[in-house]
């Protein structure tokens, strides 16, 4: 590092507002090459618009970029590229019916001006950027083929081909497993080494923790913390970005003991996918499942809601068995499912907030000779916003409009409107903040006092102790372990894990 | 690539498809497997690939153009038209080639503009602009039947690059046309696989917002795209009215649909960023097989209408099973990635 010269690169007294509303007001942040910068801060605190002025995109109203010794009152898109600016975005921005040479060849091809392009030269700069971060992958593989993890480091080794000197990654563990998370922080360490200044946008702290240096905490618009990493713990960092006493103690509601059972599963198995999974949930539960990516957790989760196909095995739902091979069957028999992808698989993205909320069991609101009373959908819709405390000033307003953790209470509300016996949610907070998602587990404590027995397939091993009663660990399509309530701890759960 | 890729790839089970369909029409009537057939499926062919290069082009963005054979038609009889009312007869083609590149590539431009400046869905455009052009010409340019084209135009219809007589049967003439278009093929294989242009084409259609994000422009991208496919419909016009030898407003109605097929067939994705000149080549051959020879068959000349509707729905259909399968594969491989 000493013989690296240390620049700095971010932004001074930045000022944006669109419309009336100030997005940022007053924003300064610093980040030294060699360094991994955190930026935190729950949705519409202002990370976006920030990433979006320093790749471009935007222009601030006020205030200075400064990249090393220049100093810019705004970039274009294209000045970001040539000053070393980059952004990796949630969704990595890849073609996926390129290969993998070219996706990361494209860019450089844009910047040089190029009009014909030599396949050699192709294969050259994608195989040079990949070993220059330490990455072994085909770069004759169209870009659809490959996991997710695989496009992350693509996507980085895209960048940092660019001659990159500040590397933005906004939310960059989200999908992934983790072992990938491992692997993807020592490529981050290899690029930090090489004198980078990388910002990671992000609100799991356990990551940031491990990670980061340094941190910037941003809440509506303003910085309300920075400094060391180690000078901040899990609470200070919750406290600054949400401004509340987020305390992270249990909250499951207490569990009456019954011999009640609203769902048995009896040694399902699918080959290779998952084999001999048997248990059982009973009213008021919330069971707790957890596994790495590819343990079959998703593929059971989807074959109690009838979507992925059982080869042998009884599901007994309030004590009577039932044959399940379809979504509507289990939506008869009680079961709800909110799939890990509301974006693709739970909303209609198009749709008003309204209608998303009343679509399913849209029978419910017929008036006489099948037509849908209109009155009904709305009186439903206005309830179910007031309820879940969902943010919007007109419910006709497309649910795109909506941030990702008021789009996930939409999802949510849809199937609790079902009344579901049992519930089953799949990584219900992913991708949202920790004030909505305080507010979701809340949701699901309230339910679950009513009766309403879920099954929390996460990821998120603080949220799992938070809230649920009993957690069991899958591992290779199979429970590895189950642990009871008294025997709740993230430490031994994460080790069970990896 | 190894043997089972080659096998997997569209262009093989198209190769097998044309091989076995003329084993069988040659079997059950022997005239087909002569010099003169195989000219004359090529002289079919022509005008329906450059048509079907545009095609691709436009489809491979994950758009679709369905007013080409206007386009092509429009161009293709106005420059009739402009050549006799101001009596021009040159000698050679240029003229009338030039005149027919340059009003495809207005009209195109014109597709250009709903498209990448209003936004409009690609179908919507194309099927809007589409009539537009042919109300245009009938009531503007002219309406009638034109036998007497200018001479160049009708002198081109008989420019044989070879002709063969065999001992037996009928005289076999190669159009020296199998030059300029194959040489157009490969200037169009060559745009879409070496040129930042046909990567943007590409990319296109495999994401609008990651493309815009790499710095393409994506509406410049689709004005190109439109305005280029403008000027190959003009083209494949006028090279249609010469080698029919008359000028007929109301001909090419209804060709989107072979051309499309040819195109689909071909493996071009309907989702946009999947396709190669060489399927297509092979798509168009397939169509003009199937039209002029099913009737060896015994088949009528309805029936092959119904025929390329159904081709183009089974090649639809491979598409997306391809796809659902691919999908499935990979994630039971991502399931074994974790299982390790």
């Amino acid at each position: 590092m000493s013989t690296l010269l240390t620049t700095e690169y971010g932004v001074k007294d930045i000022v944006k507002s669109f419309g009336g509303a100030k997005a940022l007001s007053g924003v300064s942040i610093s980040v030294k090459s060699g360094e991994v910068h955190c930026i935190a801060g729950e949705n519409g605190s202002g990370k976006s618009t920030l990433i979006k002025i320093m790749s471009g995109i935007h222009a601030p109203d006020t205030g200075l970029i400064r990249l090393g010794e220049k100093s810019f009152t705004k970039l274009s898109p294209r000045e970001a590229v040539h000053e070393g600016v980059q952004v990796i975005f949630q969704d990595f921005s890849l073609l996926p019916n390129m290969t993998v040479a070219e996706n990361i060849a494209m860019p450089t091809y844009i910047l040089n001006n190029s009009r014909i392009l030599s396949k050699n030269q192709t294969k050259e700069i994608a195989s040079n950027a990949l070993s220059l971060i330490g990455v072994d992958i085909d770069i004759n593989t169209p870009v659809a083929d490959i996991s997710i993890a695989s496009k992350q480091l693509i996507a980085i080794a895209r960048a940092t081909n660019l001659g990159v000197k500040m590397l933005f990654m906004d939310e960059p563990t989200t999908a992934l497993t983790r072992k990938e998370i491992k692997r993807l922080f020592e490529v981050v360490e290899q690029i930090k080494a090489r004198g980078v200044a990388t910002v990671f946008v992000s609100h799991k702290i356990d990551e940031i923790q491990e990670i980061c240096n340094t941190i910037t905490i941003l809440r509506n618009g303003e910085v309300v913390g920075d400094g060391l990493m180690k000078d901040f713990d899990r609470k200070t960092i919750s406290q600054a970005m949400t401004g509340l006493d987020v305390s992270e103690s249990r909250i499951a509601p207490k569990l009456e003991k019954t011999t009640k059972k609203v769902v048995e599963i009896k040694n399902f198995t699918t080959k290779p996918t998952f084999s001999n999974i048997s248990f059982s949930i009973a009213p008021g539960e919330i069971l707790g499942m957890t596994g790495l990516l590819g343990s079959g957790r998703t593929e059971l989760a989807e074959a109690i809601f009838g979507q992925y196909p059982v080869d042998s095995g009884e599901i007994i739902v309030d004590g009577t068995p039932i044959q399940l091979n379809s979504s509507s069957k289990a939506l008869k028999a009680g079961i709800g499912y909110v799939p890990p992808d509301r974006l693709t698989q739970g909303l209609f993205l198009e749709q008003s907030i309204l209608n998303n909320l009343v679509a399913v069991g849209i029978d419910k609101y017929q008036s006489k000779g099948g037509r849908l009373s209109k009155s009904r959908l709305i009186e439903a819709g206005e309830r179910w916003i007031k309820e879940l405390r969902i943010k919007t000033n007109n419910p006709q307003n497309p649910v795109t409009s909506l941030s990702g953790g008021n789009q996930q209470r939409v999802v949510l509300a849809k199937w609790l409107a079902m009344n579901p016996h049992l519930m089953i949610l799949n990584g219900p907070t992913v991708g949202v903040d920790i004030g909505s998602k305080r507010e979701i587990l809340k949701i699901i404590r309230d339910r679950a006092q009513e009766g309403m027995a879920f099954l929390v397939i996460s990821d998120d091993i603080p949220e799992l102790v938070q809230i649920c009663h009993r957690v069991i660990v899958i591992k290779n399509g199979q429970i590895s372990k189950e642990f009871s309530e008294a025997e709740l701890d993230e430490k031994i759960l994460y080790k069970e894990l990896s | 690539m190894n043997i089972r890729k080659l096998l997997l790839r569209n262009e093989t089970a198209l190769i097998i498809a044309i091989v076995v369909l003329s084993l069988i029409i040659g079997i059950k009537s022997p005239e087909f497997f002569t010099l003169a057939n195989l000219f004359d499926i090529f002289r079919s062919s022509f005008v329906q690939l450059i048509f079907a290069l545009g095609v691709l082009i436009v489809i491979i963005s994950g758009g679709i153009d369905i007013s080409f054979p206007a386009v092509g038609i429009f161009a293709g009889y106005t420059a009739v038209v402009l050549m006799q009312r101001f009596e021009w007869n040159p000698e050679n083609l240029l003229l009338p080639i030039a005149l027919a590149i340059i009003i495809g590539t207005i009209l195109g431009a014109i597709n250009s503009i709903a498209i990448a400046t209003f936004g409009i869905p690609t179908l919507i455009a194309t099927l809007g602009t589409s009539g537009i052009f042919r109300g245009l010409m009938l009531t503007f340019i002219g309406s009638s039947f034109i036998s007497d084209i200018p001479v160049a135009l009708d002198k081109f219809a008989t420019a044989d690059l070879l002709k063969i007589q065999p001992e037996v049967g009928t005289l076999a003439r190669l159009h020296v046309l199998i030059i300029p278009v194959a040489i157009l093929t490969i200037l169009v294989s060559l745009l879409l696989t070496r040129t930042m242009f046909g990567r943007s084409v590409y990319a296109l259609g495999g994401g609008v917002e990651a493309t815009r994000r790499l710095g393409i422009s994506v509406k410049r991208t689709q004005a190109k795209i439109y305005m280029l496919v403008g000027g190959l419909s003009g083209l494949a016009g006028i090279l249609y009215v010469s080698l029919q030898r008359k000028a007929n407003p109301y001909d090419l109605a209804g060709s989107e649909l072979d051309i499309i097929a040819a195109v689909v067939l071909g493996g071009a994705s309907i989702m946009g960023g999947y396709g190669t000149v060489f399927g297509t080549v092979l798509g168009v051959l397939l169509i003009s097989l199937i039209k002029g020879n099913l009737i060896l068959l015994g088949v009528s000349g309805s029936w092959q209408r119904a025929a390329v509707g159904a081709l183009l729905l089974i090649g639809i259909t491979v598409q997306a099973l391809n796809e659902s399968k691919k999908a499935k594969n990979r994630r039971v491989s991502t399931s074994d990635e974790a299982g390790q």
